[in-house]
């Protein structure tokens, strides 16, 4: 099941990750082996199993609708890279 | 002086209980000993030379949230990052006392076998610096074994704590799903995540466990424990039925070494009085991994998706356009490992794929699941090698990501059913540590504590590398 | 537009009012300053999780329930993945094919009569952040020089509610929208202010030949804020629509913005790739099963209604008004000022006209002080009876004083008294026809009396000489 460089371009844009020409090379190779070794999955026919998205059968776990302090203003951009009115700071989306 | 490459965290806490010691001592022994001999291991990333509690001191790996004290999990683009909050497993150590020596190295959020995949080099083995610690828990685990802590926390998704436990000769348990809070470990992939103890000893290692286990109200997939974590005292086996998997044993890929000393600690399990026999495991050897491969990428694909250089960690923004900046400081900040990772999982995610893989590795773990408990309709336990090799040599699978993968083949299988296991060191082979794997059922912990400690004062493994056995005077 | 049909759908966001965060104990509050109402969880600091607000979930079952779903008996939170500042993780957790809620019908009373609004699900997620875009062109994406984030708003809880595309036309969609807004609001659980943001509607459009079943291409409809917008965003997207088939074109498939100013639709940028969002179950999370200890008191709990209450009004009222009626919050009023006397169509003229304007809250008002005010509503002046109506709201508000007033200062309410005065008086009547002027001070006495003294002398004082004089 080999994946085509296409398509580990369009990966690459889903995820927000800019490769250079040789990682692009070298990741669809190596992509390629992965899932040729993970499409081993596709062997079984399991269409009467149910999938497990759990380790373990919890349900219903939830809280109070009771309010915590929330952070104070400078920790909560401590980490920021940039700031600017109590705000994050960020590029604009260019077309 | 005290002797850290010996030291039990139990024989420190009574040390200090008997007021032999003072707590200020054992943490700069500690900081001592790092200094002394982690310039060669690299098993810290940072110490913290402040006192903060009375108790025994512990390292966390590097991706445990700690208020205040950097925490990268191993990747540039994390450098720099300090958390304003303590992860539930850190808030529990610091109410029972136990000071923080530092962080301790890892593969980059957890992927690797090696830790080789830092973004800030690699660990070296204890046992022979030109071999890997195993990873991605592979500082805690060297730390652990070169007597730079007493006790470490690392954290477990493939094997990360039980296969470097096994490379490094030190006890390591991976709890089962649910027990150990998961708020404010840096996720890699969260069906799968669990934060375990690397220790000297099997009782250390119940000691740490039941400091750190139990239901946590910030998070949702946590539950109580059954009941209290018994520390373990017998040294018998009696009534104990360990099933060994057949596909385990005839596994290629296994070194003959690690299966010699494996059968040897399986010989004396059954002079301590317990039923050894054959059981079956086939999907779940034969599809451990691929299921592992396309879960675990396709969570963490998500999971790694907030570092984007918004709030906080790296960014790279020459061109000053969002898309850009996301692109540029994601490329930059992470590192090989996480990338392939981020792409195969965004891939099993993606339209027109969910099916053939994410949502056929979910019915995988469904066998899986059912494989194990079957298996322990006729036994208490399951045992096999921990680690189908010995520490390797650094580089050896760095550029065939599937060989490193194949290092988690035996610890995989039993992490996707959730299920708790225990790596116990069982001899040696060509002079380096092999670990031995038991399997218990869910929240099985205080049985395999009771066979891991038997076994332990049966096998008598000495701990300490022998090339640092000289070392401390 | 007889020859094309419209088909609509609504997709509907509601702020729930709950006093803190879907997944974290942060308050719901508006109009603090930036950032302050957030937390790691919030921020999506690395390794915080997030925990279900156990009063949100209820609130959507009780929301699920009036809209005629059924509850899930196992729903699924998943993780919507996709890269925009305003998400704090890189996804949205939202619900995907296991909603709370599913298989709705809503029924919204036309003139006609019923219309049936079916409603594909309605499910439980995070709200996003708030993005100011700074400089560029008048602070929209487009130009602007960068943008600041501000995450108060980020992971407040939110219901989607699902339409079927069963509207067939603006006004419709306006009706349909209007009433859920009412239901929304008496079950307590939103404001639901359009103009806040605390109710949202993107409407998904199409049209097709009249007689036609299949659906054509259709296009979203996003940010209107409000439901006048609503239906003139929808009215202009169809004529659109109507005008690219019409002129053989093909209407894209695209997501435009309403410009209420301009009345102007924009289309959004067209993404080179369809948005992938890499839906998958959220794995911090586990199932909801909403046991039927919480959703059957919630049922047995449930208010009528306001679409039952516009059936039951419509024996007295035509549609109109009884949809005013509900849909204002009026109509409980009127149902107690009719029990009390009140005839129903003034009585719900007055609430919906003059009563609306003077902007009274129907709850602070007495039922049978308002019913005496209506009765005497043709024999007050229209001054006193707006002031009437205007203070009815007023703690111990008593219709008597205006009745009373009237009955003063207006000539047409004392003359019938002042003819009866003389009728019941003959020989006073004659001996002052007679010549006897002082008897004047006799009637003008009487007709005070009987108004206990509350009438204007003066007043009284000409229309007995002119009534004497006839
Ligand atoms: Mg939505
Ligand atoms: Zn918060």
């Amino acid at each position: 099941m080999a994946i085509l460089r296409e398509q580990v371009l369009h990966v690459a844009q889903l995820a927000r990750l800019a490769l250079t020409d040789e990682e692009v090379e070298r990741f669809t190779r190596q992509l390629g082996a992965i899932l040729d070794a993970v499409g081993k999955v596709a062997e079984l026919d399991l269409a009467d199993v149910e999938p497990t998205a759990h380790p373990l059968d919890l349900v219903n776990v939830w809280r109070a609708d009771e309010p915590r302090p929330s952070l104070a203003a400078d920790d909560a951009l401590a980490n920021a890279p940039a700031r600017e009115q109590g705000a994050f700071r960020v590029p604009p989306r260019r077309a | 002086m005290i002797d850290t490459l010996r030291l039990t965290a139990e024989e420190a806490s009574g040390l200090l209980e008997r007021g032999e010691v003072s707590p200020a001592e054992l943490h700069a022994a500690y900081l001592g000993a790092i200094e002394e001999r982690d310039g060669e291991l690299n098993a810290y990333l940072r110490t913290v030379a402040e006192l903060d509690g009375e108790g025994v001191p512990i390292a966390f790996k590097d991706l445990i949230s700690t208020r205040g004290v950097e925490t990268t999990a191993g990747s540039r683009i994390l450098s720099g990052y300090t958390p304003v909050f303590d992860a539930t497993v850190a808030t529990r150590c610091r109410e029972a006392g136990l000071p923080l020596l530092g962080k301790t190295n890892m593969d980059e959020f957890a992927m690797g076998s090696s830790t080789e995949n830092s973004g800030f080099g690699p660990t070296r083995n204890p046992w022979d610096p030109e071999r890997v610690p195993g990873g991605s828990s592979g500082g805690s685990a060297a730390a652990v074994a070169a007597g730079l802590a007493p006790w470490a926390l690392g954290s477990d998704t493939g094997g990360s704590v039980k296969q470097p436990a096994a490379l490094c000769g030190v006890v390591g348990l991976r709890p089962t799903y649910g027990t150990v809070s998961r708020y404010g470990i840096l996720a890699f992939a969260s069906s799968l995540d669990q934060i375990g103890p690397l220790t000297k000893t099997v009782r250390d290692c119940a000691l740490l466990y039941r400091t750190i286990a139990g239901r946590d109200p910030c998070d949702s997939t946590t539950v109580d424990l059954p009941g209290p974590v018994e520390l373990p005292e017998g040294e018998d086996l009696r009534r104990v039925r360990i099933g060994l998997p057949r596909q385990m044993l005839e596994l290629e890929g296994i070194e003959p070494g690690v299966a010699r000393a494996v059968e040897s600690a399986l010989d004396l399990a059954r002079e301590l009085g317990a039923e050894v026999a054959e059981c079956e495991l086939p999907r779940s050897v034969e599809y451990g991994l691929p299921c592992y491969y396309l879960i675990a990428p396709a969570e963490a694909s998500s999971n790694l998706a907030r570092y984007d250089g918004v709030r906080y960690g790296l960014r790279v923004d020459e061109a000053w356009e969002l898309d850009a900046m996301y692109e540029r400081t994601r490329d930059a900040g992470f590192g090989d490992e996480p990338k392939r990772r981020i792409m195969l999982g965004t891939y099993a995610l993606s339209a027109g794929y969910y099916e053939a893989y994410y949502g056929q590795a979910q019915k995988v773990r469904t066998l899986i699941r059912r494989e194990h408990e079957a298996v322990f309709e006729c036994f208490d336990l399951i045992a096999s090698a921990t680690s189908p090799t010995v520490a390797f040599p650094l580089g050896a699978k760095t550029q065939n990501p599937l060989a490193m993968y194949a290092s988690d083949l035996l610890t995989i299988p039993s992490n996707l059913a959730g299920l708790p296991g225990l790596s116990i060191p069982c001899g040696l082979a060509d002079a380096l540590p092999v670990g031995l794997q038991l399997i218990g059922p869910q929240f099985s912990e205080n049985l395999l504590f009771r066979a891991g400690h038997a076994l332990e004062q049966a096998l008598a493994f000495d701990a300490v590398p022998a090339r640092l056995a000289g070392a401390a005077t | 537009m007889n020859r094309w049909e419209p088909v609509i759908g609504l997709e509907i966001h509601v702020h729930l009012k709950t006093r803190t965060k879907m997944f974290c104990a942060c308050a719901v509050e508006y109009g603090a300053e930036p950032n302050t109402l957030t937390c790691p969880v919030c921020l999506g600091h690395p390794g915080t999780l997030p925990v279900p607000n156990a009063r949100a979930v209820e609130w959507t079952v009780k929301l699920g329930l009036a809209l005629g779903c059924e509850i899930a008996a196992h729903a699924v939170f998943h993780r919507k993945n996709y890269f925009y500042p305003d998400l704090a993780k890189g996804y949205q957790i939202s619900q995907y094919d296991e909603p709370l809620c599913r298989d709705g019908r809503f029924l919204v009373p036309t003139a006609e009569g019923e219309l049936e609004v079916g409603i594909v699900r309605a499910h439980l997620e995070e709200d996003a952040a708030k993005i100011v875009h700074v400089g560029g062109a008048g602070g929209r994406i487009g130009g602007a020089d960068y943008s600041l984030v501000d995450y108060n708003r980020a992971g407040t809880p939110l219901v989607e509610i699902v339409t079927r595309p069963d509207l067939r036309s603006a006004d419709d969609a306006r009706r349909f929208l209007q009433l859920l807004r009412q239901t929304i609001v008496e079950l307590g659980i939103s404001d639901a202010e359009m103009e806040k943001g605390t109710l949202r509607a993107d409407a998904n459009i199409s049209v097709r030949r009249a007689g036609d079943t299949g659906l054509r291409t259709r296009t979203e409809l996003k940010n209107m804020n409000s439901f006048s917008f609503i239906a003139r965003g929808i009215e202009a997207e169809l004529a659109r629509q109507v005008e690219v088939w019409e002129s053989g074109g093909e209407v894209v498939q695209q997501t435009y913005d309403f410009h209420a100013d301009t009345g102007a639709l924009t289309a959004r940028r067209t993404k080179e790739e369809a948005e992938d969002y890499r839906y998958f179950p959220e794995p911090d999370l586990v199932p909801l099963s909403p046991p039927p200890e919480l959703v059957e008191p919630v049922r047995r709990q449930l208010p009528e209604l306001p679409g039952a209450r516009v059936g039951r009004l419509r024996a007295d009222l035509d549609f109109e008004a009884a949809t005013g009626l509900v849909t204002s919050g009026r109509d409980r009023l009127f149902e107690a000022v009719v029990a009390a006397g009140g005839e129903p169509r003034p009585t719900a003229n007055v609430l919906m006209n003059q009563f609306a304007t003077a902007g009274v809250d129907p709850a602070a008002v007495e039922a049978d002080e308002f019913a005496k005010l209506i009765a005497a509503r043709d024999r007050i002046p229209r001054d006193t009876f707006l002031r009437a109506v205007a203070e009815s709201g007023r703690p111990g508000f008593a219709a008597e004083p205006y009745l009373a007033e009237a009955a003063i200062s207006d000539t047409d309410a004392l003359a019938p008294l002042v003819e009866r005065v003389l009728a019941e008086n003959p020989k006073q009547v004659a001996s002052y026809r007679g010549g006897k002027e002082g008897v004047l001070g006799f009637f003008v006495g009487q007709v005070m009396r009987e108004t206990r003294g509350k009438a204007d002398p003066k007043v009284v004082n000409e229309l007995v000489r002119e009534k004497l004089r006839a």
